[in-house]
């Protein structure tokens, strides 16, 4: 048990390690996700009221598009350097492997998305009653986009060319937390109570953390021994 | 029988372009669907029997 | 393998030899009662059914477009479990199985989609409509086109068939929950829409050569499901020896 539990907390550590060696790829998302909300204004109009009412699916499609971006490289660099083959090799399951990977991932990912969401808001005239809302959905959401996005890279990291195929796997399957997550952000905006959409997000995180690491353990091995 | 005459038939009550749009759609798609494996089929088999003609002469 | 509570038959239809000749002797049976009943739904639902006393006669197009919606899904949860099975006990042919289902699934999802759209055009005045059960067709389309590009992607058969499985199986637990939430979301944004196929009480005369056309369009594609399959069992097994002797002769 104390081994799982130091196999979990090394791969964390290692996997935060790595990411703060490589401060442009961390930030990468983040640019991405304000280039995106900013796109619209530009492209479609710049008028508070109309952007107000487009903006909590705004920034919750910008959110999703962001995780999607930034999960390529979840397993990447350990496939192309044999580590995760070597994870794989130990006695310990890997769904703890993939699971401390996602959170990590998802601390830097999702987890800082959540926190520069209110910028955007601000940026698209979300109301300020709509910024609690966003935020919480976000927080509840953003994992469960990481850990679907987990099985996305697990079955494309053998492949040289996988940025495409994994946004073509992956975001069908975003569709309900998309829809949950903005329906939030509108309920906030407009004053009508916020837990059912919250205990919604929350119930398919609990189905992802239970399902999600197990399903993405599984591709792994099909993608490394094949 | 709903219709009257043939013609009725064809117009299906003005909406005679949806109907048969959709029923040609599928009948396409259908055959298709059939004729493309069969198609398929053929020329594998012919592949393999060449394929294996050639082995035989060579052993 | 060594659990022996499973019956025979699944053992035999592990054995792409014995999947080869049943399926080339059922495949005339179902040429023929599909045929046969898909001329009869056709008939039925064009000309004998009554029309619809809101919608007139577009109502017709309910006889492809559910039957379509029902078989792409359908085949989708084929896909799934046949994918599983490939990944439980290793078995070639249900690989096979999930790999022929797939692009017919989608032909299918498409199909139900363009008749759908059709139908919308002299019901709700356009040709598209968000409405909840186009939309999740939709899904199961893209959910469908992720299967078979990532089955593409990979070159190494075996890895593609438990990859694809993998995805499959994420998607099938998917699927509910995207129907549900695609329901819910409609239901937000458009109260009260007009649900094309959704009729309080259909009478006999109109759910019967539904039916027909359910059952005749199950054995076509089953037909064109099979006729797929032999390809890739001949495909595939090019080198084994029964394929030789059967060509050879």
């Amino acid at each position: 048990m104390s081994s799982t539990l130091q196999l979990f907390k090394q791969t964390f550590r290692r996997d935060l390690t790595l990411a703060f060696r490589r401060k442009s790829e961390l930030v990468n998302p983040l640019i991405f996700f304000l280039i995106v909300a900013s796109l619209f204004p530009i492209g479609v109009s710049p008028e508070p009221n109309f952007l107000s009412q487009l903006a909590p699916g705004l920034v919750w499609v910008a959110a999703l598009l962001a995780t999607l971006l930034s999960m390529e490289t979840l397993f990447k660099s350990d496939y192309e350097d044999g580590s995760l083959e070597q994870l794989l090799l130990s006695p310990q399951p890997v769904f703890l492997v993939v699971l401390s990977k996602v959170l990590a991932h998802w601390l830097l990912s999702g987890l800082a998305l959540t926190l520069v969401a209110p910028l955007l808001g601000v940026m698209l005239f979300l109301p300020s009653e709509g910024m609690p809302g966003l935020m919480l959905s976000l927080l509840l959401g953003t994992p469960t986009l990481s850990l679907i996005g987990a099985i996305g890279a697990a079955l494309t990291v053998g492949l040289r060319r996988g940025g495409v195929l994994i946004s073509l796997l992956v975001l069908p399957l975003y569709i309900p937390v998309l829809i949950f997550g903005s329906s939030a952000v509108q309920a906030a905006v407009t004053g009508l109570p916020l837990d059912g959409y919250l205990a919604l997000l929350g119930a398919m995180l609990a189905l992802a953390l239970a399902l999600a690491p197990i399903a993405a353990g599984a591709a792994l091995r099909i993608s490394v021994s094949g | 029988m709903a219709f009257e005459t043939f013609a009725d038939f064809l117009n299906m009550g003005g909406h005679g372009l949806y109907v048969w749009l959709s029923y040609g759609l599928g009948l396409l798609t259908i055959a298709l669907c059939l004729y493309l494996p069969i198609i398929q089929g053929r020329e594998t088999r012919r592949s393999l029997r060449r394929r294996i003609q050639r082995e035989s002469v060579k052993s | 393998m060594a659990s022996s509570w499973l019956p025979r038959w699944f053992y035999q239809l592990a054995s792409p030899r014995w999947c080869y000749s049943i399926t080339g002797k059922l495949i005339p049976w179902f040429a023929a009662i599909g045929g046969l009943l898909f001329v009869i739904g056709l008939v039925w639902g064009l000309a004998f059914a009554p029309s619809d006393y809101q919608q007139g006669n577009s109502f017709r197009i309910i006889y492809l477009h559910v039957p379509t919606a029902i078989l792409a899904q359908s085949f989708y949860m084929l896909m799934a479990i046949a994918g599983a099975i490939g990944l439980i006990w290793k078995m070639k042919v249900a690989d096979m199985v999930a790999k022929s289902v797939a692009p017919l699934g989608a032909a299918l999802a498409v199909l139900a989609l363009a008749t759908g759209a059709i139908w919308g055009k002299p019901t709700w005045g356009s040709w598209w409509v968000w409405d909840a059960r186009l939309t999740s067709m939709l899904v199961l389309l893209f959910l469908y086109l992720g299967v078979m590009a990532l089955n593409s992607a990979i070159e190494s058969e075996t890895t593609a068939a438990k990859s694809t499985a993998v995805l499959a199986l994420v998607g099938l637990v998917n699927i509910p929950i995207i129907k549900y939430s695609v329901e819910w979301w409609n239901t937000l944004h458009q109260p009260a829409t007009f649900k094309i196929t959704e009729k309080p009480a259909m009478p006999a005369e109109m759910w019967m050569p539904l039916l027909v056309m359910v059952i005749a369009l199950y054995l076509v594609f089953g037909l064109a499901m099979m006729l797929r399959l032999r390809n890739e069992i001949l495909t595939r097994e090019r080198r084994a020896g029964w394929v030789k002797e059967l060509l050879g002769s």
